[in-house]
């Protein structure tokens, strides 16, 4: 599905001019970039680019000092993160950040907070029939399941607030190259059931090989942006990211 | 000898029960923020006092009671809006320090406010002593001891099957992942504060007819029922319970036994013994699992 600037209805989400401070310390400057419904864009960018620091402001876990998101055509600017969750913008946090002491189950309960009680139970079984492997381990405290697992879970957590636009922070990082395939399988599978997807990876390959579109950060600045496959036959992206 | 034993043990129990109710409270804002409120013995003192101040204006007790759990509620909510909140981003030491901050002034308030003064309340139901093996068990005792139970049945409960309970224990373990699902990390956090002023509170008002109420009578419960929630490992609550119950044994016993002077003393030996002997506590988890 390619993109369409002059649609009606505009991008999904349209971040303009967007940059973020740590106190003095600017982690993103000027960023533009735009995501239409039922995209895959991919973000790639080595360590320290900036590229959590643009997903932590998109879901307003850090404040912006400069520029604008708007989500379906709203200004986020002034909203708080659990309002962001509430109009559809869910995030796998980088390091899954499950709830460790608390169930699998609970895991997921917690991830559908925004929810109607009597959906939250509807959803619990398709995200058990998505990832059996939660459902088996669904009593056990979610700081017990192995990497892979926890990212199921992350994801699971994430899909249970019935997202219009799913963010990913590094998915695949620190997995084995078996449960790498495994997680990349399933992001491919969410996008051809519609979701709406920004998938940030310093695995630029794999990402860019399922993605619509991509965008290149180096520094807290967007450097290049293209399709996906132009991306993984661009030079200097050949070079810098995928060790060729 | 048996009824001098069992007179120790009740008395023991009793006290051991309005520690618990102080120790659950600890545990709770501590299961929300990793913060340790050392205001928490002032929410009790302030639940006896307002009881105290409001039968003398006239109010029936239930009325009474009613209303000034209230107002505990009601100030541990502005405690944590005013000084807690803007607080939020320093450190959870900072914020233990505030609430010591907070503690001196609502003792400062109560002063001012009502007065200095030592009350009791009236028993809930007569003073009437129950005679068990030759050992007295005073009614109100009964009534502390299954105040508790209630109350704790209540937060097992609440932590354990209803979303906002999970909410609160999810935010405590992870913020981040919290606001990330939805969650309003800030109303969880206030929340937690009222629940632990109103457990607090109750506390206060239970055992007020039995060891009189006074403005600084907060000071004391705060560390012991700090000392009963570091026994029993802070932020479980069963091990509250024990911790409480125990610290209030160890005290009678200590006081009976070897000299009443000593009984403030025993509460801060049991605490040495548990912070060199194992930090975790009775029930607790060993090590920082902040995941
Ligand atoms: N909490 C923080 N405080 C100060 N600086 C930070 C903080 N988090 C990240 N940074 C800095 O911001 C820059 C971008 O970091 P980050 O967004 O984590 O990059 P990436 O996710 O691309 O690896 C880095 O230089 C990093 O050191
Ligand atoms: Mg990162």
């Amino acid at each position: 599905m390619q993109p369409d600037p002059k649609s009606p209805n505009g991008p999904l989400l349209k971040i303009e001019a967007l940059s973020t401070h740590y106190g003095r310390i600017q982690a993103l400057h000027r960023v533009d970039l735009e995501i239409s419904e039922g995209e895959l864009v991919a973000l790639v960018g080595g360590n320290g680019a900036g590229k959590t620091t643009l997903l932590r402001t998109i879901s307003g876990i850090q404040p912006s000092s400069h520029g604008s998101i708007h989500f379906a055509g709203d200004d986020l600017t002034r909203l708080a993160a659990d309002r962001r969750v509430e109009i559809g913008i869910s995030q796998v946090p980088e390091g899954r950040q499950v709830f460790g002491p608390m169930s699998v189950e609970d895991n997921l309960q917690l991830g559908g907070f925004t929810r109607p009680r009597g959906q939250v139970a509807e959803d619990l079984e398709v995200m058990f029939d998505m990832f059996p492997i939660l459902r088996q381990k669904k009593a056990q405290p979610a700081g017990t399941l192995s990497g892979g697992q926890q990212q199921m879970l992350a994801i699971g957590r994430a899909l249970m607030a019935k997202p219009k636009l799913l963010l990913l922070d590094e998915p695949s990082m620190g997995l084995a190259p078996t449960l790498v395939e495994e997680i990349f399988a399933t992001i491919q599978s969410l996008k051809e059931q519609g979701t709406t997807i920004f998938l940030v990876e310093q695995n630029a390959n794999a990402a860019l090989s399922i993605a619509d579109r991509g965008y290149v950060l180096e520094t807290g600045r967007i450097v290049l942006s293209d399709s996906g496959l132009a991306l993984l036959e661009d030079d200097k992206v050949k070079e810098a990211y995928l060790g060729l | 000898m048996l009824a001098e034993f069992l007179q120790f043990l009740f008395s023991g129990v009793t006290v051991g029960a309005a520690y618990a109710l102080v120790a659950l409270g600890f545990s709770i804002i501590y299961n929300a923020s990793y913060v340790i409120n050392f205001a928490q013995g002032e929410f009790v003192m302030l639940g006896g006092m307002a009881t105290v101040a409001l039968i003398s204006a006239g109010l029936p007790m239930p009325i009474a009671v009613f209303l000034a759990v209230m107002i505990t509620v009601g100030i541990g909510l502005l405690l944590e809006k005013l000084t807690i909140e803007p607080a939020r981003d320093s450190s959870v030491v900072t914020m233990i320090i505030i609430t010591i901050g907070a503690s001196i002034f609502l003792r400062g308030l109560a002063q001012v406010v009502l007065d200095k003064e030592f009350h009791a309340l009236p028993p809930f139901t007569g003073d009437e002593p129950i005679i068990i093996l030759g050992a007295s068990l005073l009614p109100q005792s009964i009534w502390v001891l299954v105040g508790m139970v209630v109350l704790v049945t209540i937060m097992v409960f609440f932590f354990g099957h209803t979303k906002l309970g999970k909410a609160m224990l999810a935010s405590a373990h992870n913020p981040l992942a919290a606001q990330l699902v939805g969650i309003n990390t800030k109303q969880i956090l206030m929340l937690s504060f009222g629940l632990s002023a109103m457990l607090g509170a109750m506390g206060g008002v239970l055992i007020a007819p039995i060891s009189a109420t006074y403005y600084e009578v907060g000071i004391m419960l705060g560390l012991k029922g700090f000392c009963a929630s570091i026994l029993g490992g802070l932020g479980n609550f069963s091990g509250a319970i024990l911790g409480g119950l125990i610290v209030g044994i160890a005290e009678a016993m200590g006081a009976g036994y070897i000299s009443s002077e000593y009984k403030d003393a025993i509460a801060f030996v049991i605490i040495l013994l548990v912070l060199f002997f194992m930090p975790s506590g009775l029930l607790g988890r060993p090590g920082t699992d902040r995941v």
